[in-house]
């Protein structure tokens, strides 16, 4: 009945949200769509749409949280976008799953759905010669509903400030690396989702609290239904059989992976911003840990830190896989 | 002379038009059956589409849906009209409205005319059948399936258990033996009117409309009665993954394509744009006029069965997460754990990397951080050298440490002093070597300057730990390879043992030890023990150790390293 709870919740949280641009009605019946929440975040927008664009996504929906820089107006100006905003709490609408939630409930019915943050840039099988489309389009031919994507953690070489990101570029030409092999799994055991936690995060921010250190699990597309819920972020949603992207019986399931390019020169103004805001998960204690360390200027790279190429080199290093998918 | 194609089309019409289109201007006569399924208005543009080419029919359309009859009726029909309306033809080809031809058709023309009254079908008895997932092979035949697979799924599991347990069974009509293969086929006009006009047609329908899936098995079986000229292979490239779908071919798949010189692919992705603009453009010239070989590309597709049913040992990831007992291997490769070597020599580390050629770290699990070789503070796959990092997930350390050096053998000191909880992992992993030195961890106090009550309650802190872990190593689930020797046995031929341990590693030069690391001096040892007895406290790992050393007492510390001829 938990599931309830949090529909309920999304439901009362509809309010909150005032529509901005209301595209959807040109939403046809296959098309892939995106769904995000975004707060300031006008630098990275033009690189993002162009990323999901060209992968097939058909249709974006933003919710836009109390932006000062200008995300809105552009947003609303592109012409496969829907938007909405709210200037209430983020924290308060369970960082934005509220939110989307609800949006997904309305319009995402049926619909091949990627939901992702405007820093989480998505790496799956073959997608340097196949689109999105070419993999919904088998995951449905082989009754799957929900596909997994860790999130991998890329950082510059050299200090977060040293290289500055300009509107438009490709983010992981400056934060082009990553760890390739210290994760740590557990299962939970609630909602049946894997918990991974890991990379620099966890060796920089929080190498004497790991339990701290954030959840790397997400499951971004799933083919949604009105009775689906978001639980926790994307790490997990209800009904708990979505939560199951994992095979247990030794073999691989098909994954990808979220290139996660949060530790860009944007990452210390932002996290000095955030934790005055107060708006995160538990008690922001992550962006407490962040803050510590950024006076510093802190280096995430080490000698051991792998270059990102391509999408083949996740899967030799076993970040992601192609499953049965050939 | 000639071939032509009975075709049916479920979906992506526009793609199924283009193939037949093709075909028909290549002067091959194709027969569509179009499932009902799809609406009236898509259908009639679809025949529109086509309406320009005379050697183009539709023919009556059924209901499809997999696993039914409604496949073998569609593709009766589609034959018996292509064999009707077009007498010329001479081998029926089945295809599917998404299969694609890789090949010229003339090439395809040439090779069925230089073999006239041959049958291409896949047909093996359900006995040889290896593919068939689920379990359903000789039951297909004689069991009864009146509900949907797609559907109800849960009824047809269930009445098929239900059948099970009654030992149920259809008589097959007499003179039939149950044959399966591809469903994609190509027959002679002799053998295909023979099927579809034998008086006992009907009877035979009847009893293969309740077979399961009856496509993979009406042609294949009766085949077997008219015609002994069988080439038991399909001309469609198909490959299957381990639940019995298809494979789909993308543009990438190209070159695959191309190597496999077979004449007909399937299936493709609808919105393959390349594979369809390539192979159905008119230029023959890329073509070695092979004979057909899918055995190219069969690895890859078979590589992808094993990675999704196997998976990768010792990979735990975010979609590999394997219950206890099905990790297929623990770890992804061998490692060797050292417990009271560096206890008992001083250079026991360098040593041993220099004889193995190996990776040696010291106490990985060491209490106070992880000590790398060389004692990096990063290692591979940059892990860090925290020890609250570690013992969040000592195992996932483990696996990880093994998995980012494949290649490269591992080798780590272990001991009472440091992290127990691997204790059962590395005992269960039949990757692990242990070798154990039982109560060397004695050595460092007796060398040690804190005062006697301390080191006496250290000393029965670490018997205890040890103790439990020696236990472990000697449980029935151990799978290690385990040596444990005393210290006492230990040093009486140290030489003996390290040379067993290093062959086992397999290092390069396989000759003998010429070099032994430095062992440390344990005069007065014995009476160190004894001291501890003294206290109250039983030292037993250690083995018998005489408190009058007198026969060691000649040797000084240190000691050279000593030669072994």
């Amino acid at each position: 009945m938990l599931r309830k709870r949090w529909r309920i919740r999304a439901f009362r949280k509809r309010r909150e949200m005032k529509s901005v641009v209301n595209r959807t009605e040109t939403i046809k019946p296959n098309d892939i769509l995106v769904f995000c929440t975004a707060r300031n975040e006008r630098i990275r927008l033009p690189y993002f749409l162009r990323y999901y664009r060209n992968m097939g996504v058909n249709h974006f929906v933003f919710v836009e949280n109390d932006s000062d820089d200008g995300t809105r107006e552009y947003l609303a100006e592109q012409e496969d976008v829907s938007l909405w905003t709210s200037k209430a709490g983020y924290k308060r609408a369970r960082f934005g799953v509220d939110w989307l939630n609800w949006l997904m409930r309305r319009y995402a019915h049926g619909h091949w759905c990627l939901t992702v943050d405007p820093d989480e840039f998505l790496v799956f099988p073959f997608c340097d010669t196949r689109g999105l489309r070419a993999l919904t389009d088998w995951l449905d031919a082989s009754s799957i509903k929900s596909f997994g994507a860790m999130l991998l953690d890329m950082y510059p070489k050299g200090p977060m400030s040293s290289q500055p990101y300009s509107a438009g570029q490709d983010p992981f030409e400056i934060a082009s690396w990553f760890d390739a092999g210290n994760y740590m799994i557990e299962k939970n055991t609630k909602f049946g989702n894997l918990w991974i936690q890991g990379g620099p995060r966890a060796r920089m921010f929080f190498p004497d609290n790991p339990a701290r250190a954030p959840a790397l699990n997400k499951i971004p597309l799933v083919k949604w239904q009105r009775s689906y819920t978001y639980v926790s972020s994307t790490h997990n949603l209800l009904p708990r059989g979505l939560n199951l992207v994992y095979d247990e019986w030794g073999g691989e399931k098909a994954s990808g992976c979220l290139l996660h390019a949060k530790f860009l020169d944007t990452f210390a103004p932002k996290a000095a911003e955030e934790l005055e805001r107060r708006q995160h998960y538990a008690a922001s204690h992550e962006y407490r840990a962040y803050a510590e360390k950024l006076d510093s200027d802190p280096d995430l790279w080490c000698k051991w830190s792998e270059k990102y190429i391509n999408w083949r080199q996740l899967e030799i290093l076993g970040l992601m896989s192609k499953g049965n998918w050939a | 002379m000639s071939v032509g194609f009975a075709m049916l089309v479920h979906t992506s019409l526009d793609r199924a038009a283009e193939v037949a289109r093709h075909w028909a201007v290549n002067k091959c006569p194709v027969v569509i059956h179009v499932d009902k399924k799809v609406d009236r208005r898509a259908y009639k543009s679809f025949t529109a589409q086509l309406g320009d080419l005379p050697n183009v029919k539709f023919c009556k359309r059924f209901s499809c849906e997999w696993g039914t009859w409604s496949l073998v009726a569609a593709s009766q029909t589609a034959s018996e009209v292509l064999l009707a309306e077009f007498p010329e033809v001479r081998h029926v080809y089945l295809a599917s409205g998404s299969c694609l031809p890789l090949r010229p058709i003339d090439e395809l023309k040439e090779y069925l005319a230089a073999r006239p009254m041959t049958n291409f079908i896949e047909s093996v008895t359900t006995e040889d059948v290896p593919w068939t997932v689920g379990g359903l092979d000789i039951e297909r035949f004689i069991f009864r399936f009146p509900f949907s697979w797609k559907r109800h799924r849960r009824a047809f599991d269930g009445y098929v258990r239900f059948q099970r347990r009654m030992n149920f069974k259809r008589k097959v009509p007499e003179g039939l033996v149950p044959h399966l293969g591809s469903q994609w086929w190509c027959l002679t006009r002799q053998t295909l009117t023979a099927i579809l006009e034998d008086p006992d047609r009907q009877k035979y329908d009847r009893y293969f409309s309740k077979v399961w899936i009856p496509d993979e098995s009406y042609f294949q079986t009766l085949t077997r009665l008219y015609s002994t000229n069988i080439e038991s292979r399909s001309l469609t490239l198909s490959k299957f993954d381990f639940q019995g779908k298809p494979h789909i071919f993308y543009d990438d798949h190209m070159q695959l394509l191309r190597r496999s010189d077979c004449f007909v692919a399937r299936k493709i992705w609808p919105h393959a744009e390349k594979l369809y603009n390539g192979f159905l453009s008119d230029d023959g010239s890329i073509f070695t006029g092979a004979e057909p070989n899918p055995g190219k590309i069969d690895r890859v597709f078979s590589k992808a069965v094993e990675r999704r049913t196997k998976g990768r040992p010792g990979l735990y990831m975010q979609s590999r997460f394997p219950n206890e007992n099905w990790e297929n291997g623990l770890t992804s490769s061998q490692y060797s754990i050292f417990e009271g070597f560096t206890e008992l020599f001083e250079d026991f580390e360098e040593w041993l990397g220099r004889v193995t050629q190996t990776r040696v770290h010291g106490h990985l699990y060491g209490p106070e951080r992880a000590e790398y070789s060389g004692r990096q503070k990063v290692f591979a796959g940059a892990m860090v050298d925290s020890a609250d990092l570690r013992d969040y997930n000592p195992r996932a350390f483990l696996t990880n440490l093994i998995w980012n050096t494949r290649g490269e053998r591992q080798c780590f000191m272990f001991g009472p002093a440091d992290n127990q909880d691997i204790s059962w992992d590395v005992a269960k992993d039949p990757n692990a070597q242990i070798s154990v030195i039982s109560g060397a961890w004695a050595v460092p106090l007796f060398y040690s300057n804190a005062n006697f009550s301390d080191i006496r309650r250290e000393a029965a802190r670490l018997q205890r730990i040890e103790t439990q872990h020696i236990e472990v190593l000697r449980s029935v689930w151990t799978k290690a390879r385990v040596r444990v020797w005393t210290l006492a046995d230990f040093i009486e031929n140290p030489m003996e043992p390290l040379q067993t341990i290093i062959d086992e590693i397999g290092a390069r030069q396989a000759n003998r030890l010429t070099e032994a690391p430095r062992m440390v001096s344990l005069d007065g040892f014995g009476q160190f023990l004894q001291n501890l007895k003294n206290q109250g406290m039983q030292p037993y790992l250690m083995g018998d150790f005489p408190v009058d050393n007198s026969d060691r007492q000649s040797r000084h510390k240190p000691r050279k390293p000593y030669l072994v001829k």
